[in-house]
């Protein structure tokens, strides 16, 4: 069992209250994944700027250390800006993503990406959901849209590298409850494809699968259905990239999944008690995705 | 239906209430009393393993196995429910007035579970006894290895209809997208047109035409060893 949530505003007025939204559905999930939480929050991208969320991996790391390593490197040409709160923090940079990439690389293992892209920032850690949003004081962000991801692990550790969502593009987001049975397959053919793994979780694998053929050039949808073929399992999948949300269920809708459409914003969960302090929440068109079904909404 | 009006009204709020107070409190209660659950807001585990004859009222959207194990109550749900309602439901009655989730009445073996709206899917599985009748359409591998009672579909039914199905009997008014292993339609019979009639009556589901509703039933070819198969073992 685990929690999914998703959240795409659609009514620019809303923006300012994401945070507010997404916070009680993620915390609501905590009964169904208590062990680790992650959120990738989208908000529109600076110009110019490209942003990695970082996770350092523990006290002893400091970030005032990596603020000097970073300025050292870009000759202060670049504008590295480092906000962090606790474990986790999110940079943004005047450089090219690769290029910001490629300087942080020398710094790993001491700190470890966990999302890049222009819009997207990404906060996992151990725990429950209310507790991360408190710590990270989720319920105060702004944005257009939000992935949540409530973790009680069945396959693999319960490390913050566990816990979903996997960045596996720029800006691409994936959150799953449920289980692969062939992952370890789709895996080792993968890694002999040179495709790189942060984890040994099977939904990274999903995750890698979809990045793999969308550089390929299959579009989103495309790559979806190609993953629900290829990958054998239980599965409500909630996925984003920089201005699109999907959900998709495993042909039997063994695991559970609620939508919520109205004018103002789509929303998915895994209960509808995560979707149930939603502004409007009463008037919205309530109604479960349909099994094998792709759901996708663009804003 | 006419409802007996409440001896004593009672009021339960989910926003102040934990599920295991609402239960507890519930249960205390005498025969006869009237309850309003209020502000459900998809809370699970509402109204279940009652044995008292109550009359619940819930008023809004709830969560999973809503209702599940009771044997007496008569319960209203005016919303949706989630996942399992009636589950395990051995007698009294359960009425949706909006659409419910996955496994309506899963293993329920006797009382009556009527979904004004849809039920998604495998409404019916494993069923026991007892009835359940949808309005709406029902979602793919209803009746899944039912074993007894009886299930009314008023609008369509989704694929693998009745998939290892026992003897529980499926009348299905639409369209049936696919018949599960095992499951095939059968005539119905004047028995089973009063059936319906009498379904109809008690649900209220007068857009059902018992002319038109189909029979499923196991064709009976799993339950026993074919000795065509002898040389396999």
């Amino acid at each position: 069992m685990c929690g999914i949530v998703g959240l795409l505003v659609l009514d620019p007025a809303l923006e300012t209250s994401l945070g507010a939204m997404v916070a009680p559905m993620v915390s609501a999930l905590g009964t169904r994944g208590p062990d680790s939480t992650g959120i990738a929050l989208y908000s529109s991208p600076e110009e110019g700027r490209c942003r990695v969320s970082l996770r350092r991996a523990g006290p002893e790391q400091s970030w005032d250390a990596l603020r000097s390593a970073l300025a050292a490197q870009s000759d202060g040409d670049l504008e590295v800006t480092l906000r962090c709160e606790g474990d986790v923090g999110l940079l943004s940079s005047g450089g090219s993503l690769d290029a910001t990439l490629a300087n942080l690389g020398p710094l790993v293992p001491d700190f470890k990406v966990t999302g890049y892209g222009h819009a997207v920032e990404v906060i996992k850690d151990v725990g429950d959901g209310a507790n991360l949003c408190l710590r990270y004081h989720i319920g105060e962000r702004r944005g257009y849209m939000a992935l949540g991801h409530t973790r009680m692990a069945t396959e693999s550790a319960v490390t913050w590298a566990h816990s979903h969502p996997f960045v596996p593009a720029p800006d691409m987001c994936i959150v799953h409850n449920g289980s692969f049975s062939n992952h370890v397959t789709v895996r080792r053919r993968l890694e002999a494809e040179g495709v790189v793994f942060d984890s040994d979780n099977d939904s990274e694998v999903a995750a890698r699968y979809l990045a793999k053929r969308m550089a390929e050039g299959d579009d989103l949808e495309q790559a979806v259905r190609w993953m629900t073929k290829e990958l054998d399992g239980f599965f409500t999948l909630g996925i984003t990239t920089a201005d699109s949300l999907v959900v998709v269920r495993d042909d039997f809708a063994c695991k559970p999944a609620v939508i919520a459409e109205t004018d103002r914003y789509v929303a998915v969960a895994s209960e509808y008690r995560a979707l149930a302090t939603l502004p409007g929440i009463e008037k919205a068109k309530v109604f479960e995705p349909g099994p094998g079904e792709i759901y996708l909404w663009t804003r | 239906m006419d409802t007996v009006s409440p001896v004593i009204p009672v009021t339960l709020n989910c926003a102040e209430l934990t599920t295991r107070e609402i239960n507890t409190a519930l249960r205390e209660l005498p025969d006869g009393a009237g309850v309003m659950i209020t502000d459900p807001r998809g809370r699970h585990n509402l109204a279940v393993g009652l044995t008292n004859s109550l009359d619940i009222t819930i008023d809004g959207n709830a969560g999973y196995y809503t209702g599940g194990l009771c044997q007496g109550p008569d319960i209203t749900v005016k919303g949706f429910v989630g996942w399992g309602v009636g589950e395990n439901l051995m007698s009294g009655t359960i009425r949706v007035l909006g659409s419910a989730s996955q496994s309506v009445g899963s293993s329920a073996h006797g009382g009556l579970i009527v979904i004004e709206g849809d039920a998604s899917l495998r409404a019916g599985i494993s069923l026991k006894g007892g009835t359940i009748a949808i309005a709406g359409d029902a979602g793919s591998m209803c009746a899944f290895m039912a074993q007894a009672g009886t299930i009314l579909v008023g609008g369509n039914a989704g694929a693998a209809l009745g998939d290892s199905l026992y003897e529980a009997v499926i009348y299905v008014s639409g369209t049936i997208a696919s018949l599960g292993a095992d499951a095939r339609i059968e005539e119905m019979d004047d028995d089973d047109m009063l059936a319906v009639k009498h379904l109809v009556e008690l649900t209220g589901f007068d857009h059902i035409e018992p002319g038109n509703v189909k029979k499923v039933t196991s064709a009976r070819n799993l339950y026993h060893f074919d000795s065509a198969n002898f040389n396999a073992y």
